[in-house]
């Protein structure tokens, strides 16, 4: 396959790797921030291949992992209460735990609720059923929120009035600036995600080369992309520069996607957002604006919206009274440290002793792209 | 989730394309990018395309792997 088997010859990959322990000399902390890296890192066995000076630490960057307990909750209410709804969602989703149900255990005690591929799906499903209320559950990064943006327009366009949307999306660089400014990891640079950065673009990271001098390359997802994407941020390291560098240029550009970042801006307002593990992040997530609100789930429904109870600032705090992590101290899940890169996955007590992809505790092991799903998956043998 | 396949348009009709996935066919919405064309490449994430890949990049970023494999400068 084109654009595929190229980016994973072997014998170019081992070289790369060769060449990156000729010039590491530095002690350095590494963030790749995006879940399908974590898996394709974990997958190609590229961690344990660095250099040990080199620590290859996983981030926030699962959508699925980072929605917040509370916001499950509400989702799951939700269903609860409105019977004649149906409910789309993507298939990661189902399994996550909120409090005390998911909505695989909803689904399983009745609840109409559906996995889509594409949120063109939920369209699909509404004009099928015009007599029901179609409500898509959207979580994602800046990748899938155009996609999301693009099917409200087309459902306002096609006059279709039973479909919704409870939007839950989330914005990657604030989120790299909250686990900066928390100050819990020494990060010296930054893995950027791919295909954020194509709708994004790469000049979002800036401002984390000029205010926090750590440098960032955007990296494709084959192995040879990961690999060659890591050489080059450990030369800058050790050339002392902090540049944002792409080197999946063959996708990613200096402004991204500017159409798709319209679109985004049309349906689209930032707002904050409540992190899973990481707690509320100023200006880190999207709602719908309000001349879309009749497409507007929360609004439409009359969903009590999440209370933001905890800055970020008392982080320190949500150990205690946050509903999120108080129930994972309940379950022993260290999901919350996992997502803030201060554990590895084999660090959980219950990593794959109770806790295994069969029978998750955390949605760190639900999600496919998952921190600990990925460790659990390609690294548990050579770790144990 | 932010997982995206490169695919060839093998067809287009209004703001949907017909594109070739490894051999599976898949129908791609267009509505977020300009220009698109038949045997172009592009990266499909949830049913959409969100940018077309640059064949001149990506043999350039190949020559550079090259290179740095083969102890040229950079
Ligand atoms: S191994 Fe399971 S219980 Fe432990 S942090 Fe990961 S998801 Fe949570």
């Amino acid at each position: 396959m084109k654009y595929i088997d190229e980016f994973r010859q072997k014998n170019a990959a081992q070289a790369i790797l060769k060449k990156i322990h000729e010039i590491s000399k530095k002690k350095c902390n590494i963030m790749e921030i995006c879940g399908t890296h974590t898996h394709a890192i974990s997958k190609y066995g590229i961690r344990n291949a660095l250099p040990p000076n080199i620590c290859l630490i996983s981030g926030p960057g699962c959508p699925v992992c980072v929605t917040s307990a509370g916001d499950v909750n509400r989702v799951i209410e939700f269903s609860k209460r409105e019977k004649d709804v149906i409910l789309a969602t993507f298939g990661d989703m189902m399994r996550v735990p909120g409090t005390e149900s998911s909505l695989q255990e909803q689904k399983a005690a009745g609840r109409d609720i559906r996995v889509v591929y594409s949120p063109l799906g939920a369209i699909d499903i509404a004009m099928a059923k015009p007599e029901k209320e179609v409500i898509l559950f959207a979580v994602g990064f800046e990748t899938t929120v155009p996609t999301v943006a693009a099917t409200v327009l087309m459902a306002k366009d096609k006059g279709i009035k039973n479909f919704s949307v409870f939007a839950l999306h989330k914005l990657t660089p604030p989120a790299m600036k909250a686990l900066l400014d928390l100050g819990e990891l020494n990060l010296h640079g930054f893995i950027c995600p791919g295909h954020v950065t194509t709708i994004i673009g790469a000049n979002a990271y800036r401002f984390i080369a000029e205010d926090y001098h750590a440098p960032c390359v955007v990296a494709g997802f084959e192995p040879l992309d990961a690999i060659h994407g890591l050489y080059m941020l450990v030369k800058q390291l050790e050339e002392g520069r902090n540049d944002i560098e792409i080197q999946y240029k063959r996708v990613v550009t200096w402004n991204g996607n500017v159409k798709a970042q319209k679109i985004i801006e049309q349906v689209f307002e930032i707002c904050d957002s409540s992190w899973r593990g990481i707690g509320t992040i100023p200006m880190s997530g999207l709602r719908l604006k309000e001349e879309f609100a009749d497409f507007n789930a929360e609004k439409r429904f009359g969903i009590k919206s999440e209370t933001f109870e905890k800055p970020l600032d008392m982080i320190l705090d949500l150990r205690l009274d946050n509903g999120d992590l108080k129930s994972e101290i309940q379950t022993g899940c260290a999901c919350g440290e996992v997502l803030r890169g201060l554990l590895i996955p084999n660090q959980c007590p219950l990593f794959g002793k109770v806790c295994s992809p069969e029978t998750p505790v955390g949605p760190c092991m639900v999600s496919f792209e998952g921190t600990c799903a990925a460790y659990y998956k390609y690294e548990f043998l050579q770790s144990t | 989730m932010c997982l995206g396949v490169p695919g060839k348009i093998i067809e287009i009709k209004d703001m949907m394309a017909n594109v070739d996935v490894a051999g599976a066919k898949k129908e791609t919405c267009l509505m977020l990018l300009d220009d698109v064309n038949v045997g172009d490449y592009i990266i499909i994430h949830a049913g959409f395309a969100i940018q077309k890949v640059n064949e001149k990049e990506a043999q350039e970023t190949l020559r550079i792997m090259n290179d740095l494999i083969k102890g040229m400068p950079q």
